[in-house]
């Protein structure tokens, strides 16, 4: 009997969120952190990014089309779950509701972070530190980024946690709450390397 | 002892499966040592609600009275539990009594658990040896593996953990963890594991596993303290290599 693809694709979803995409969160806030040494710093980086060979093709295959699926079916996923968290007000539980809660906020923020960085440079604009710098003068704006790249943050982030159960690599309880604490440590390597990125433009 | 102690109840009822509920208050003679069946026998043997009008008795359903055939499972003061070793003395008052929220209700606080006694024939939870001659005794079980299956055999699909489930609702036909745990118990069995890809290609199927978003509900919820994510964990990484075999074909049965 063959597996069906409602297996298939839930596999796919996890797999995804992880690499490609997490493993290009990443690397986007690795790169994007070099705005902390300075303005010709960031240039240099984002110029070298925008130069690599083969850019269409790894920006298509390794950026939009596995966020365009993961993004899809996680909303579906999202939707036909039904939160209890106000009846069960457990840890997991409440990481259950907010992987759902920042998966949604995380669509809405990458899809105006697309359309202001990405979709501006395609009709011309230059993507560089000035750019942000102007992005981010507003209070608004800089709220909204804030608020935008921590909900990514911890998407992935918990999102490693259950992707380590969704394939069987942490079985046990013991195994499961060490994979918390890594976890955890990987949200806030990652948040305070995106604030500090984030705040360099300011 | 005192004669004039009364319990009160907050009893949200429902008179057919598809009328509206509403709720209904009742208060019950206090005697030493009552559980939440006995109270709603108190009021099946005088239906008379607080304000001393004349009703229906309520329907509820039961069998073995000690919490090992999960029937009366309802919602107990905001908890699903079983009514039969819930103590009126450990509960706070009013004692509200709902019928679960995942399942059909039949009448008042009675409910269809149906769908999972589908999925446990549609994940062949069992060990089939009917033939038409003896197969004589089967391979040994290590002890310290029975040790831990014999835990997962303690379900009684009382239906709790799929009413804590936010995965399991009317927009999602996932089967929930009971049936999920069960395939690893059959799986874990000797003569059981000679069905295990059967029973994995059953569970990788529509409504199956993946539809486990690790709330992890159910295991803080099940009465009897069942490891379900343990079990759910360890199908995933089962499912994992299964589904390798499948795709790629495999040197093993
Ligand atoms: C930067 C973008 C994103 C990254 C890096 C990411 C990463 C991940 C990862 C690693 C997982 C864990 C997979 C697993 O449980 O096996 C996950 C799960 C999930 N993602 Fe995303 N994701 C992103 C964007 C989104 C968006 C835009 C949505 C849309 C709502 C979304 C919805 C979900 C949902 C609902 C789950 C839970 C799936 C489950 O529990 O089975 N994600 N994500
Ligand atoms: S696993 Fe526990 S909560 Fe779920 S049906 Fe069995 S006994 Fe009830
Ligand atoms: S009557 Fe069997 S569990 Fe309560």
């Amino acid at each position: 009997m063959a597996t069906s693809k409602e297996f298939f694709y839930r596999r796919l979803h996890s797999l995804l969120g992880v690499i490609p995409v997490g493993v290009f969160l990443i690397q986007h806030l690795v790169v994007n952190h070099f705005a902390t040494k300075g303005p010709e710093a960031f240039n240099q980086a984002s110029h070298f990014m925008e130069n690599l060979p083969f850019r269409y093709a790894l920006e298509v295959f390794i950026i939009f089309l596995p966020i365009l699926f993961h993004a899809i079916y996680g909303l579906y996923i999202a939707f036909t779950a039904k939160n209890n968290v106000n009846r069960y007000g457990y840890f997991r539980n409440w990481m259950f509701t907010l992987q759902r809660v920042s998966g949604v906020v995380t669509l809405v923020f990458i899809a105006w972070h697309v359309w202001e960085t990405r979709i501006q440079a395609f009709f011309g604009a230059e993507v560089n530190y000035d750019m942000m710098a102007n992005i981010l003068d507003h209070p608004a704006m800089l709220a909204f980024y804030i608020v935008g790249v921590l909900s990514t943050v911890f998407h992935f982030a918990n999102g490693l946690w259950t992707f380590g159960v969704s394939w069987g690599l942490t079985v046990t309880p013991r195994s499961q709450r060490i994979s918390t604490y890594v976890t955890l440590g990987i949200f806030i390597a990652l948040s305070l390397i995106s604030i500090r990125t984030i705040f360099a433009f300011v | 002892m005192s004669e004039h102690k009364m319990i009160s109840f907050i009893i949200t009822r429902q008179d057919t499966a598809d009328s509206t509920p509403y709720e209904e208050e009742f208060e019950v003679p206090y005697r030493p040592n009552m559980n939440v069946i006995s109270a709603l026998m108190e009021i099946r043997r005088n239906p008379v609600n607080k304000k001393g009008e004349k009703t229906t008795p309520i329907a509820w359903d039961m069998n073995c009275l000690e919490e090992v055939c999960g029937a009366c499972s309802m919602y107990i003061n905001g908890k699903p539990r079983q009514s039969c070793t819930a103590l009126v003395d450990k509960l706070e008052q009013p004692i509200r009594l709902a019928p679960m929220s995942t399942f059909p209700v039949v009448r008042d606080l009675q409910v269809n658990r149906n769908r999972m006694f589908d999925s446990l024939k549609r994940v062949k939870a069992w060990v089939p040896i009917d033939g038409t001659y003896d197969l004589g005794p089967g391979p040994r079980m290590p002890e310290r593996k029975r040790q831990w299956a014999y835990e997962l055999s303690k379900c009684m699909t009382c239906g709790v953990c799929l009413e804590a489930c936010p995965n399991v609702n009317s927009k999602s036909d996932f089967i929930g963890p009971a049936p999920l745990s069960q395939v690893r118990l059959f799986n874990a069995h000797p003569t059981g594991a000679m069905h295990k890809a059967e029973r994995l290609d059953a569970i990788m199927g529509d409504g199956g596993l993946t539809n486990c978003g690790n709330s992890q509900n159910c295991v803080q919820s099940c009465p009897k303290g069942i490891p379900l994510t343990t079990s759910i964990a360890a199908l995933n990484r089962e499912a994992t290599f299964q589904s390798f075999r499948n795709f790629f074909g495999s040197d093993q049965a």
